[in-house]
């Protein structure tokens, strides 16, 4: 990666080395924390409190997991400096996947329709309604925190699915806007083919304009998957209980139940691991497209 | 968008098909982002414990506000984290995002800048608090090892704020580094090989190209950090819960006490619309004092 400015005499080779040590820094201090998640949570739990200040696993042991995926007994459990309640691990799991895929499925399918109103149709008020929707993104989530909870309250929606996703779950301002910049991107000639052809506005729609979307789609659905399934206190205001509680409320529970004095680091280390396995793997699977996504990101 | 005039009918009707298309949004849009804006403002001017009717108390919990002691240590306190964070944040994914533009563009090496930003806050926060456990925690352990005495860190009223500043400036520092990596990929590369030429060294190319042309990249970064730093809970509510004493009781939290603790929904709604008028307020500075929609480039 040579630049026409990049010089070679001997000051600027130094500072490119200095350079080079600052950003295997800033790789080793982004990379180390979690690292140390998989080796507190790999580690024997009495050993984690004895040997602090060892790189790599002590008394190494999935016993952790094991615990926390609760194939021990509640007196196992507490025998090991854990709680008898433990964490009921796939139950949480299931509740992140059912609120996330859904959430995401409706907003982006509902976001996607009213996005192409927007790029491709006429209609009176289209501009000023575009407009409104842009004035949302500015609005911070603290203002609709409290009237949205006392709704989902009155809906007799509290610790329900639909409490947990009705927000979110017909639009946001920004996939909205993502999806519309996207649709007004693309080229028109396929869908005025289409229009010759007789096709009508939703056949057009759903045979023409979403398949040549489906790149776009995905970068949203990801994005808005990993946001949802990180999202915290909205779940933990309106879905505490265990049926409907999702994994961050759940760590967050755990980690309050927790000993004060002997904090059972081995279990909660191990429960964060396993909570990060699906947005890694997501990641590693869409790779290149997940990070060329996240500059869109800013916007929201 | 066809080319050939179109008849009436043809255009009723796709009209009809746009507002059919538009509805579910718009439902979402009117009844969970627009009524319940009006419906806090509206909240704020009364007194509601949720058991009760709403009790119309005009300016009341706006006037308070202005007298009560708590909401502006509250205030205080989240300034002096937003000024912890957001410049040795935007400093640093400065230096990064130049230093990708050198070194390297690949994806592998953007993966694990982002990576910290794809945890949820709540294991960000779980897995600090126990690096920085006072007794066992491993970043005290290197401070000891090194001959120094170990800290507090969250334990502390001097150390809890700056400390949830350095953890979210570790979770921030490389996703806003890749924004500003894109904002440097806009820059014509011949206005460098230009400056070269004239003799201009690496650091009056930084400051004399660099920073002006990624102006308008970084307005928008600065706009979107700060608005985002404003609002800390998440950090908070699992690492300090507002503590040691008040030390870390910022303006988000002190409105979910209020409003999911003490349940007194009108003047938690009514300090909710303060924060939105700060923010206002600084994003409409931002964008005024920086100019923020035109670039040195036009």
């Amino acid at each position: 990666m040579s630049r026409a400015h990049t010089r070679t005499a001997p000051t600027i080779q130094l500072a490119t080395i200095l350079a080079w040590i600052a950003f295997a820094l800033v790789m080793l201090v982004t990379l180390f924390p979690v690292y140390w998640v998989l080796r507190t949570a790999l580690s024997d739990y009495k050993e984690i409190y004895v040997q602090t200040f060892v790189l790599w696993p002590v008394g190494f042991t999935l016993d952790n997991f094991k615990r926390v995926l609760g194939m021990f007994s509640a007196e196992q459990s507490v025998a090991m400096g854990g709680t008898a309640t433990g964490i009921n691990f796939w139950l949480y799991l299931r509740n992140s996947i059912i609120v996330s895929t859904f959430l995401v499925a409706g907003q982006t399918f509902f976001s996607a329709m009213s996005a192409y109103a927007f790029a491709r149709l006429r209609f009176p008020g289209r501009d000023q309604l575009f407009f409104l929707y842009l004035t949302a993104m500015m609005i911070p989530g603290v203002v609709t925190l409290i009237p949205n909870f006392i709704l989902i309250r009155d809906l007799k929606w509290l610790d329900t699915f639909q409490g947990i996703m009705a927000p979110g779950f017909l639009m946001t301002p920004f996939t909205v806007f993502f999806l519309r910049q996207f649709f007004l991107g693309i080229n028109h000639e396929l869908e005025e083919a289409a229009t010759l052809d007789g096709a009508s506005i939703p056949m057009i729609f759903w045979r023409v304009a979403l398949p040549l979307s489906i790149p776009a789609l995905s970068t949203l659905a990801i994005l808005q998957f990993i946001a949802t399934w990180n999202d915290y206190l909205w779940p933990f205001l309106v879905g505490k209980n265990e049926a409907v509680r999702v994994l961050t409320v759940a760590l967050a529970i755990f980690q309050s139940q927790t000993p004060q004095g002997a904090p059972d680091w081995g279990g909660l280390m191990a429960g964060t691991a396993l909570s990060l396995v699906p947005t890694l793997v997501i990641f590693l699977v869409f790779g290149r497209r997940a990070v060329n996504a996240i500059q869109f990101t800013g916007f929201r | 968008m066809t080319t050939h005039r179109q008849p009436r009918l043809a255009a009723r009707r796709e009209a009809l098909y746009a507002w059919a298309f538009v509805a579910p949004s718009l439902i979402g849009f009117l009844v969970f982002f627009a009524v319940p804006s009006v419906r806090g403002l509206l909240m704020s001017f009364t007194n509601w414990d949720l058991l009760r009717p709403a009790k119309f108390v005009g300016l009341a919990n706006y006037v308070r506000l202005f007298s009560d002691a708590d909401f502006l240590h509250a205030l205080k306190v989240t300034a002096y984290y937003v000024l912890m964070n957001i410049p040795i944040q935007t400093t640093l994914a400065l230096g990064i995002a130049v230093m990708m533009d050198k070194f390297s563009k690949s994806t592998i090496i953007r993966g694990i800048l982002v990576l910290p930003w794809l945890l949820p806050n709540i294991v960000v926060a779980l897995i600090w608090l126990w690096l920085l456990d006072p007794t066992m925690g491993f970043l005290n352990q290197i401070i000891m090892a090194l001959g120094f005495q170990r800290q507090p860190f969250l334990g502390s009223t001097d150390q809890a704020m700056p400390t949830i500043a350095a953890i979210n400036i570790w979770r921030h520092a490389g996703y806003t580094a890749i924004l500003l990596y894109a904002g440097l990929q806009t820059i014509p590369k011949e206005i460098y090989e230009a400056a070269s030429i004239d003799g201009a060294n690496e650091r009056q190319m930084f400051f004399g190209i660099t920073i002006p042309l990624l102006r308008p990249v970084l307005v928008f970064v600065l706009v979107t950090t700060i608005i985002g730093s404003f609002q800390i809970f998440d950090t908070i509510a699992i690492t300090t819960k507002g503590g040691p004493v008040d030390a870390t009781r910022v303006v988000y939290w002190y409105i979910y006490e209020y409003a999911f603790v003490r349940f007194k929904m009108g003047y938690a709604t009514t300090i909710s619309v303060a924060l939105f008028v700060i923010l206002i307020t600084i994003t409409f500075i931002q964008m005024r004092y920086f100019n923020a929609n035109s670039s040195d480039l036009d």
